[in-house]
């Protein structure tokens, strides 16, 4: 039965506790499920299963209603400004003391509540047990034992959510301060009840974060300097009382509050068999000197399947797909009688360009297959624990590790694995640095210059060019951290969850996510950009279109451009209009030097690489090209993830100016030196 | 004695929290609390950040931050 009433409920909880699974399952609706700690960046929404017009918001996965990081942020003023009808505060029963510290402060915002109480399976299994009525009891909040993953208990929820619209709710039970410090809240309470009153915050929760000194509630609650005075007094009391300062005496009220509940409801003979066997696994993913070497073979066999076994016929099959929907299209295009230069545009133009950028698809679909696996089954925290050390020196945490190793696949689902740091300044930083991890598709180049310059040493130069991306890299995070990124980094406190299997449905969801993502940008800047690139191509400055190629608006720019290479050691408008080409995808740089070079065979293009390039020259603009703006996808993705094209445009021009640097210096140096 | 030289395999009884702002809060939010005991379960490859289990869960900490967190008792656990 459905039922057709108003209402609007946060779900809220701790990181890893379940609640994208538990949100999907109420809802129903599509949403990234993940197994590391912060995934849920921004806040989704939904409507509820069988209960009409009751809105489910997502928030962030958080420890506490403290203002440090910005998921708290966003969680406290949900709560405080949007008046939500009540709150479902889920609690992984497998972790309940912890779970409950979030609770507590939930309870003194006097809200509606329920406790979705998750994992209950596993907690039976193991042999313990919780006496949820009992618990109910002394927190005076309903509780519904469920388990998400499993899809037990969502009815109950669902009718639990229902009955807090319909009755007066029972109200949670705050007598669970004492002592000192319970003196002190009832004496501020008394102070500012007006004031939070007109201010519309609970006065609990008001009273509350004055004893802990939280300037955003002072603000907002317009406590004057003399009631300041008055509290400060109080809580310095409480603190000379208790030997011990606000913060210390909230959380151990807090946690000393639980401990006895938890000794009256909570029945724990050993650990979840869960919690054993990620023990047991953890003996060898974070051992000693196992750990990082099983790390770097997963992600070799990741690459290896993505790259080649499973991506390459699936790229290859779908270009060719693409290729034939192309060459159809055009015949019935000419069948039909378009005028030339609009059939050009369609099938030159846009077509090309989209079948270009789409048969990444396969590719990014399979490493977000494979990268949702480590994320949703607790691998990734293991990763950042194990190359912590390694990022710290830069100014990063070992969170950004993984993302910066997918770069060396594709930069564009690097940067939108970066969604799973929780730091702000972090995840921008990452954004920044990972394009100087060489990616695939600028390997065609690689190969095209060794092969007419160093033919013996390919492997060489290639290793040279992977190890320049990573120095630069890193002297871009030392240079950043010192300037444009300064301030604190957020403490590395990190929980590492217990291994769970990960779920077909979840791991599918994410994959359909990513690639809804990564086709809609598609078609939206990437196919601007193709028309764009398709117009420069073909029509010359008077707007004339031009049948070769050397006439083309394109041409021009590059000549223009071409001295601007000059302290790089190389001015050729052919060379320079590659590099502008390549933006679109990397590979293009060598069509495009075949096609203005006149080249057909490889060794006709090696020899007019040798009169446009000394060895000298090649190497520079090889570190030109690995470290310059990565392709239109990327700075799509780049922009997406910033938030901003101001932001994109800055790092762009960040990337190419340290890109000019280095290959000048390449030069210059190389010239001093071999001279 | 600090939390960072407690050996794996240890586990002791927390005393004093030191640290501030964000996290020192953060520390407390997360159950290291004053009496609160702690097991060192083990230290990442590289030698940092440290493993803890503590209130059923595990955390992960950097060594800096376990500087800040006095500890008393320590005993084989």
């Amino acid at each position: 039965m459905v039922i057709d009433m108003n209402g609007l409920f946060a779900l809220a909880g701790n990181q890893n506790s379940g609640k994208t699974t538990l949100f999907n399952r109420l809802t129903g609706s599509n949403q990234h499920v993940g197994n590391f700690p912060g995934v849920t960046v921004e806040k989704k929404d939904g409507q509820i299963k069988g209960l009409k017009g009751v809105t489910l918001v997502d928030l962030p996965g958080i420890y506490s209603l403290s203002p440090y990081t910005s998921e708290e942020v966003v969680t406290r003023d949900f709560i405080l400004k949007e008046h939500p009808t009540g709150i479902i505060n889920i609690v992984d029963a497998t972790n309940i003391e912890r779970n409950l510290y979030l609770t507590l402060q939930l309870m003194e915002l006097d809200l509606p509540m329920v406790i979705a109480l998750n994992m209950m399976d596993e907690v039976r299994a193991s042999g313990n047990s919780i006496d949820v009525q009992k618990l109910s009891q002394m927190l005076g909040v309903p509780i519904v034992p469920i388990s998400a993953g499993k899809n037990e208990g969502i009815g109950d929820l669902t009718l639990a959510v229902k009955e807090l619209m319909a009755a007066q709710p029972p109200r949670a039970k705050l007598d669970f301060c004492t002592g000192e410090v319970h003196r002190a809240i009832h004496s501020i309470a008394h102070i500012i009840e007006d004031k939070a009153k007109a201010a519309g915050y609970p006065l609990r929760f008001a009273a509350t974060k004055m004893v802990e000194g939280d300037a955003p509630t002072m603000k907002a609650l317009q406590i004057d300097e003399n009631e300041e005075h008055i509290i400060e007094h109080i809580v310095e009391e409480m603190e000379e009382h208790l030997h011990t300062d606000r913060e210390a005496a909230l959380a151990d009220m807090r946690y000393s509050y639980i401990e006895n509940i938890c000794a009256d409801c909570v029945v724990k003979y050993q650990e979840t068999h869960e919690q054993v066997r990620s023990e047991k696994i953890d003996r060898l993913l974070t051992h000693k000197y196992l750990g990082i070497p099983i790390f770097f073979a997963i992600m070799l066999v990741i690459f290896w399947l993505t790259f080649s076994v499973i991506g390459q016929p699936l790229q290859d099959l779908l270009k060719d797909m693409l290729g034939f929907a192309t060459v159809q299209f055009s015949g019935l295009l000419q069948e039909v009688g378009v005028s030339e230069w609009l059939r050009s545009l369609i099938i030159d133009g846009a077509c090309v360009g989209i079948s270009s950028v789409l048969s990444f698809l396969p590719v990014i679909v399979l490493l977000f297959f494979f990268l949702s696996l480590l994320e949703d089954s607790g691998y990734m925290a293991r990763v950042a624990f194990v190359m912590d050390k390694l990022l710290r020196k830069i100014g990063l945490s070992g969170r950004s590790f993984v993302p910066m190793l997918i770069g060396f696949g594709c930069s564009v689902p690097a940067i939108m694995a970066t969604r799973t740091l929780s730091s702000e300044r972090d995840r921008k930083m990452t954004i920044v640095l990972t394009p100087f991890m060489s990616c695939s598709a600028k390997l065609p180049i690689y190969g095209m210059i060794t092969m007419a310059f160093f033919p013996d040493y390919g492997g060489f130069v290639m290793f040279g060019l992977y190890v320049l991306g990573i120095i630069v890299a890193i002297l871009s995070g030392l240079l950043l951290k010192g300037t444009l990124f300064r301030g604190e980094p957020v403490p590395f406190v990190m929980e590492l969850p217990s291994y769970r299997i990960p779920s077909g449905k979840s791991v599918l969801l994410h994959m359909w996510e990513k690639a809804k993502d990564f086709i809609r940008k598609a078609f939206t800047i990437i196919f601007l950009a193709a028309i764009v690139i398709w117009f420069l191509q073909n029509f010359d400055l008077h707007l004339n279109p031009v049948s070769d190629a050397t006439k083309s608006i394109l041409a021009s720019i590059g000549s223009v451009i071409a001295p601007v290479f000059i302290p790089l050691g190389f001015n050729d408008w052919r060379a320079s209009t590659a590099l502008i080409t390549g933006i679109t995808a990397k590979e293009t740089v060598v069509s495009t030097l075949s096609v203005l070079t006149g080249s057909s065979t490889d060794a006709q293009l090696a020899a007019s690489l040798q009169q446009i390039f000394t060895p000298l020259s090649a190497i520079s603009f090889l570190a030109f090209t690995i470290l310059y703006m990565p392709c239109v996808a990327a700075f799509a993705a780049t922009k997406r993830e910033l938030g901003s094209l101001r932001g994109a445009l800055l790092t762009a021009l960040y990337q190419t100016g340290a890109a000019y640097l280095v290959a000048t210096l390449v030069f210059q140096v190389g010239s001093i030196w071999f001279h | 004695m600090t939390l960072d030289q407690v050996k794996p395999g240890y586990a002791a009884i927390l005393s004093v929290i030191g640290g501030e702002g964000a996290l020192r809060r953060h520390l407390l939010d997360m159950g290291l609390t004053p009496n609160t005991r702690v097991t060192v379960r083990k230290v990442a490859p590289m030698g940092d950040p440290i493993e803890l289990f503590l209130r059923g869960y595990v955390l992960t900490l950097r060594r800096e931050d376990a500087a800040k967190i006095e500890v008393v008792q320590v005993e084989k656990a």
